[in-house]
C-alpha cells in the first residue's frame, strides 16, 4: 500500500501541474509554470524512489532514467528553434509509447481477471499505439525525412476503416478473453491505424494533428494511472487529455479548418494538393538594387515573415533592415499570421529570438486592414499564408483558413529561393501578378543585398 | 482505491482541464502545446513502478524501454518548452516601448 506521505506529494505534484497549465496560458507567467510543472514532476519521480515501495531492477531503473533524461535534455537543447516543432512531435510519440508498453507489462504481470482494469490496460495499448506511430509519422513528414504533401494510398478510406474496425472488433474480443497473441496483433492493428490516420493530412494541417495526438497520449496516460490504480497518473492524463483537446479546437479555429476536414480532408479528395498551373506563366523578377530602392521610398512597408526565413537564419538580417528603413522615417510592422512557421505561436518565437520589437509585431486581426494604405509589402519565405486561394479557391486544400490580405497593398516583393510552391503545395497567383516583383534567392542572401543597397541609396 | 473514487478523479480533472487553458492567446499555443506535452511524460512513473515489480526477461526488457521513452518525453518536453519561453523575457517590450512608439 502506497504510503500517505507519499500520496500527499502525489497530490502536490498534481496541484504543480494544475499550475504549470494555468502559468502557460499567460506570456508573464509561462516560463515560470513550465518550472512548476518541472517541479512537479522531479518531486513525484523522487518520492517514488524514496517511498520505500519494493522496487526491482533498481540499477537498470536508475540507468534507463539517467540515459533517457539526458537523451531528452541534449536534444532539447541542441535543435535548431526551427525544428523544434517535429522534436514535439517526437516527444509525445515516444509519451504514447511509454503508455502502452506500460499498459503491455501490467498484462504480462497480472494478467486479464479484473475486467474493467483490462478495458483500461486495452485502451492506453490501442490510443497510445496510435499516438506513437502517428507522431512518428508526423515527425518525418515535418523533418522532410518523407513527403509533405498528403499521401493518398488506393482506396485508403476504406483500408483505414477495415483496421479501424478490425482494432475495435480486436480491443473487445481482448477484455472478453484475454490472450497474449491477441494483444499483439492488437499493438500491430493500432500502430498501422497511427499511421493510415496520418499520411493524408497534408503540411500545413500537421500541427493540428500534433495536438490532437498530444491530447491522445494525455488520455492513454490516464488510462494507464487507472490500471496501475496511481492517482497522479489519472490527474496528469486527463489534464493533457482535456486541455490538449481544446488546444486542437482552438488551433483549428485560428487556421479556419474545421478539425473533421483536417482529419479526414484527404479522405474526400478534395487535399489533391495539384493545382498546378503550369510552371512556364511570367513573372516580374527584380535585384536587390529595384527592391531596395522601392522599400527605401516608400512611406509605409510592411514585413511578412514565413517559415523560409527562419531556415536562412535571416531574422536578424530582417531586422537590420527594418531599423535601416525606420530611421529613413519609412513606416515599418510585421504582419504575423498566426500560423506563420510551422505551428500557431512559431514565429513570434523565432522573431523573439532576433530581438524584434514585441510592439511592431501585428497579428493578423490588426494588421489586415492596413494592407489596402501600405505601399510595399515585403513577404520573406511565405507563402501559404499570403496565398489568395484561400479566400477564392474552393478546390484549395487551404480553402477557408484567414490569410493575411497582402494583394490588398500596392506593390508586393516576394523573397523566394525558387517558384517552388509552399509547404501545402498548391500554386500562388499573386507570384503572377503585374505588381509583384520577385526576388530569388537564400533569403538571407537577399535581405543582405537589400540592406547595402539600401544604405548607398 | 474504488473504481468510482477514480471515475471522479478522472471527470473532475477533465473539467480542470478545460478551465485552465480556456482564452489562451495564439502566440502561446505553441508553448502550451509543449508544456502539456511534457506534463504526459509523468508516464515515467507508470514505467518505474512496472518495472519495478517485473519478473521475466521480457517484462524487464519492455519495462527498461518504456523508462527510456518515458524519460525523454519528460525531461526533453520540460528543457525544450523552457527554451522557446526564454523568449518571451517580459523586461524587452517594457525596454522598448519608448522607441516603438517614436518609429
Amino acid at each position: 500500500m502506497t504510503p500517505t506521505w507519499v500520496q500527499l506529494a502525489n497530490l502536490l505534484a498534481a496541484v504543480l501541474f494544475i499550475f504549470a497549465l494555468k502559468g502557460l496560458s499567460s506570456p508573464k507567467s509561462a516560463r515560470n509554470g513550465n518550472l512548476l510543472g518541472a517541479a512537479g514532476a522531479l518531486l513525484a519521480t523522487a518520492v517514488l524512489f524514496v517511498s520505500g515501495i519494493p522496487l526491482a531492477n533498481i540499477l537498470l531503473i536508475l540507468a534507463a532514467v539517467l540515459v533517457g533524461s539526458a537523451i531528452g535534455w541534449i536534444s532539447a537543447r541542441k535543435v535548431q528553434m526551427t525544428q523544434m516543432p517535429q522534436l514535439v512531435a517526437l516527444f509525445n510519440g515516444v509519451g504514447g509509447g511509454a503508455a502502452a508498453l506500460v499498459a503491455v507489462i501490467e498484462y504480462l504481470e497480472v494478467g486479464g481477471e479484473n475486467k474493467i482494469s483490462l478495458a483500461a490496460t486495452v485502451f492506453t495499448v490501442v490510443i497510445g499505439s496510435v499516438s506513437f506511430s502517428g507522431s512518428i509519422i508526423t515527425f518525418l513528414k515535418l523533418q522532410e525525412l518523407m513527403t509533405s504533401r498528403p499521401v493518398i494510398i488506393p482506396a485508403g478510406k476504406w483500408v483505414t476503416m477495415l483496421v479501424a474496425a478490425l482494432t475495435v472488433v480486436g480491443a473487445v474480443w481482448l477484455v472478453i478473453s484475454p490472450q497474449i497473441w491477441l494483444l499483439v496483433a492488437l499493438l500491430v492493428l493500432s500502430l498501422i491505424f497511427g499511421m493510415l490516420f496520418v499520411l493524408p493530412v497534408g503540411g500545413a494541417d500537421v500541427p493540428i494533428v500534433i495536438s490532437l495526438l498530444n491530447a491522445f497520449t494525455g488520455l492513454s496516460v490516464a488510462a494507464s494511472g487507472y490500471v496501475l490504480n496511481n492517482v497522479l497518473l489519472i490527474i496528469a492524463g486527463t489534464l493533457v487529455g482535456a486541455s490538449g483537446t481544446l488546444l486542437t479546437k482552438e488551433m483549428a479555429k485560428a487556421m479556419g479548418r474545421p478539425i473533421t476536414s483536417t482529419l479526414f480532408g484527404a479522405f474526400n479528395g478534395t487535399t489533391a494538393g495539384n493545382t498546378s498551373t503550369g510552371g512556364d506563366r511570367p513573372v516580374r523578377s527584380g535585384g536587390p538594387n529595384d527592391v531596395a530602392i522601392m522599400l527605401g521610398f516608400a512611406n509605409k512597408v510592411i514585413l511578412v515573415p514565413g517559415y523560409g526565413l527562419a531556415v536562412a537564419q535571416a531574422q536578424g538580417t530582417l531586422r537590420e533592415l527594418a531599423d535601416l528603413l525606420a530611421a529613413r522615417g519609412v513606416e515599418v510592422d510585421y504582419a504575423i499570421h498566426p500560423v506563420a512557421g510551422r505551428m500557431p505561436g512559431h514565429m513570434n518565437v523565432l522573431l523573439a529570438e532576433a530581438s524584434v520589437p514585441y510592439e511592431q509585431l501585428k497579428e493578423m486581426d490588426e494588421i489586415n486592414p492596413e494592407f489596402a494604405s501600405t505601399d510595399v509589402v515585403l513577404v520573406v519565405g511565405a507563402n501559404d499564408v499570403v496565398n489568395p486561394a484561400a479566400r477564392t479557391d474552393k478546390s484549395a486544400p487551404i480553402y477557408g483558413m484567414p490569410i493575411l490580405n497582402v494583394d490588398q497593398a500596392q506593390q508586393v516583393v516576394f523573397l523566394k529561393r525558387s517558384m517552388r510552391p509552399g509547404f501545402a503545395g498548391i500554386e500562388n497567383e499573386i507570384l503572377y501578378d503585374q505588381k509583384t516583383m520577385l526576388l530569388f534567392g537564400d533569403a538571407k542572401d537577399s535581405l543582405n543585398k537589400v540592406v547595402s543597397s539600401l544604405k548607398n541609396l | 482505491m474504488d473504481g468510482v473514487a477514480l471515475l471522479t478523479i478522472f471527470i473532475l480533472s477533465i473539467f480542470v482541464g478545460f478551465e485552465v487553458v480556456s482564452k489562451v492567446s495564439t502566440v502561446l499555443h505553441t508553448p502550451l502545446m509543449s508544456g502539456a506535452n511534457a506534463i504526459h511524460g509523468i508516464v515515467l512513473i507508470g514505467g518505474i513502478t512496472v518495472t519495478g515489480s517485473a519478473t521475466n526477461p521480457l517484462e524487464i526488457t519492455l519495462g527498461v524501454i518504456a523508462i527510456l521513452l518515458g524519460a525523454i518525453n519528460l525531461v526533453g518536453g520540460f528543457v525544450v518548452t523552457d527554451r522557446m519561453l526564454e523568449m518571451f523575457k517580459p523586461k524587452k517590450p517594457v525596454a522598448r516601448s519608448d522607441d516603438g512608439g517614436a518609429a
